[in-house]
């Protein structure tokens, strides 16, 4: 009974309590880098990466940061995080750090870090900050890669930059969907994956 | 009609509350008020004094688009046997060319559109509602004569599905459905409704030489020495004439002023199309034309168009005409349907002339208009009571 309690904070986010669809956090980068999958999935765990050890950092130090000036703690914890990450992927990973840009730079404006930090980690011990940073970061990766998936599959006709679909079919018309790799498209497509985790979950819906 | 009737009274406690189909009640009414008037009356008080309703009004939008949609197939053959030098100008053959070209169009658009409908209406226990008469039809008059049918089966279920139903299906969308199916065409697969090799069909054959394919907007967007001179497909020039009638490539629909004009007509006559939104429309359209055509500069070739030529040739006209006055998307309020007409116009021509990415506006900026509608509403409605607030303080001291 304990054991399962203590795994709350790990499996809530990724369906109930999720932050891209449930508590819509993170918007701004599910369209950003959902065009193609590859760095949708870098976006996933360099997230997941920041979101967890920020949370066991922040945790650590609950107890002896003034509450006055606790954001700007918590943005120097992300921001060296993020350099971390970013470092990291320039060394090991050039194109697609190319790819991601200024985005993940941006990691540290991502709301789901800062929600998290000051809802979770700021009142709770270091291991189930952790589990709660790992469980989060993957549910916004999981919205990320479904998202990924339809855009790049539709809009490109690859997966991770395989061609999905044979020569034939373009032979015979069929064309790739520009406006999947368009923003708006993103939205839509989330907007998808609400209406379907809505009508699964009936408790979630707003009279 | 009367076995008909007969036979079709026969089955009808089938599709009753507890009959064999009843969950297909809503389909079999839809089709039973289409053919026949139903003769149950309202139980309590009379209120409805005109048997106008919604359906009667698709129906005469339906007919005022009719001309259009004739000429538009003859223009197709037209168009055809001019690029492939046929010297055949037989009115039938040119007219049967185009119907049995355009015909999978309309069917497709038809066929998903009322099946998404049908489907959704069984889904919810509700009434079929008759709003994808008019789309339907508008739907492949506003797309070039090449699309192929499968992106438009695409294009009408997304917009069908997002543009309409999520928002609660006919009567509460906020953006014209045909619009949104051409937007998304637009930006899904533009080289498939944009350029030169869309807007006349050749089927196969070889071109004669001289020949292009482009529209006028397109001709004119392209020319690095800007005339403000446009020609047919085989390089004549363009009279008036011309324009007024129609005689040039373009959505297989929209090409034709004359016929755009009977339909327009008979939207005012009825009374089923706004003439604030057609008159403002056109005003505003028209200024913004003159003002174009006043400061033509070559970086925008588009805007050496005489201002008349602007409002005749591409979309304009039928937008202003077919799209704007749809009264879902309108503004209601009187004031707010002059600002909103105005700005159609306006900003139709604005992207036109100065967006050279865009050789036609007219699209894009009723998509535009429509978001807004509701808050120009908001603003007329508004204004309104701080005025008579002013005069009742007024009154009061």
């Amino acid at each position: 009974m304990n054991w399962k309690k203590s795994f709350i904070p790990l499996v809530n986010p990724l369906s109930k309590d999720n932050p891209v669809i449930v508590q819509i956090l993170g918007i701004c980068s599910a369209l950003a880098v959902t065009a193609k999958m590859e760095p949708a999935v870098v976006m996933t765990i360099s997230v997941t990466a920041v979101l967890a050890f920020a949370n066991v950092i922040i945790s650590l130090m609950r107890k002896t940061i003034p509450s006055s000036i606790r954001i700007i703690v918590q943005l120097v914890v992300v921001a060296a995080l993020v350099v971390i990450v970013d470092q990291v992927l320039k060394a090991y990973n050039y194109e697609v750090s190319k790819a991601l840009s200024v985005f993940i730079g941006l990691i540290i404006t991502n709301c789901i870090i800062m929600g998290r930090l000051e809802a979770f980690a700021l009142n709770n011990r270091p291991w189930p900050a952790f589990l709660d940073g790992i469980g989060n970061g993957l549910g916004y990766g999981i919205i990320l890669i479904i998202v990924s998936f339809f855009r790049e599959l539709l809009g490109s006709g690859t997966i991770f930059g395989f061609q999905i679909f044979p020569d034939f079919w373009y032979k015979a018309g069929y064309m790739n969907n520009g406006l999947m790799i368009l923003p708006p498209m993103a939205l839509i497509v989330v907007a998808c994956i609400i209406w379907v985790h809505r009508a699964i979950n009936k408790d979630l819906q707003e009279k | 009609m009367k076995g008909l009737k007969k036979n079709i009274d026969k089955i009808k406690p089938q599709f009753e509350k507890g009959g064999k189909y009843s969950s297909l009640q809503s389909v079999f009414d839809g089709f039973y008020t289409f053919l026949f008037t139903p003769n149950e009356t309202g139980k309590s008080g009379v209120h409805i004094h005109d048997s106008n309703d919604s359906k009667r009004a698709m129906i005469t939008v339906v007919i005022a688009l009719l001309p259009c949609c004739l000429f538009g197939m003859w223009n197709i053959g037209l168009q055809h046997n001019m690029a492939i030098g046929d010297a055949d100008r037989n009115f039938w053959s040119l007219f049967f060319y185009g119907f049995w070209a355009v015909l999978p169009q309309i069917i497709t658009a038809y066929v998903v559109g009322l099946g998404i409908e049908f489907i959704i209406a069984q889904i919810r226990h509700e009434e079929i509602q008759e709003g994808f008469l008019v789309s339907g039809l508008l739907i492949p008059m506003i797309c070039p004569v090449d699309t192929p049918v499968w992106m438009l089966a695409v294009a009408v279920a997304f917009s069908v599905i997002f543009a309409k139903e999520v928002f609660g299906g006919t009567g509460y969308n906020f953006l014209n459905v045909a619009l949104v199916t051409r937007a998304f065409l637009f930006f899904s697969y533009p080289s498939k409704m944009s350029g030169d090799n869309v807007f006349v069909q050749l089927g196969s054959q070889p071109a004669v030489h001289g020949y292009s394919g482009a529209t006028p907007l397109g001709q004119l967007a392209s020319q690095t020495e800007p005339t403000g001179i446009v020609t047919n497909i085989l390089g004549d020039p363009l009279s008036a004439t011309d324009i007024f009638m129609g005689f040039y490539p373009g959505s297989w629909g929209e090409t034709s002023c004359l016929c755009i004009f009977i339909g327009m007509a008979i939207l005012l006559l009825s009374g089923v199309g706004n003439w604030r939104i057609i008159l403002s429309g056109l005003v505003g359209g028209f200024l913004m034309a003159v003002v174009a055509h006043n400061w033509a500069s070559p970086l925008y070739p588009v805007t050496y168009l005489k201002p008349l030529e602007q409002l005749g040739l591409g979309g304009f006209l039928f937008a202003i005409t077919f799209m704007a006055t749809d009264p879902v998307t309108a503004c209601r309020t009187r004031v707010g349907q002059y600002i909103y007409g105005a700005l159609i116009g306006i900003v139709a021509i604005l992207i036109r002339c100065y967006n050279t990415g865009y050789p036609e506006g007219a699209m894009l900026a009723v998509l535009l208009m429509n978001c807004f509608a509701p808050l120009i509403d908001y603003c007329v409605v508004n204004s309104n009571i701080r005025k008579r607030m002013r005069r009742l303080t007024v009154r009061n001291l």
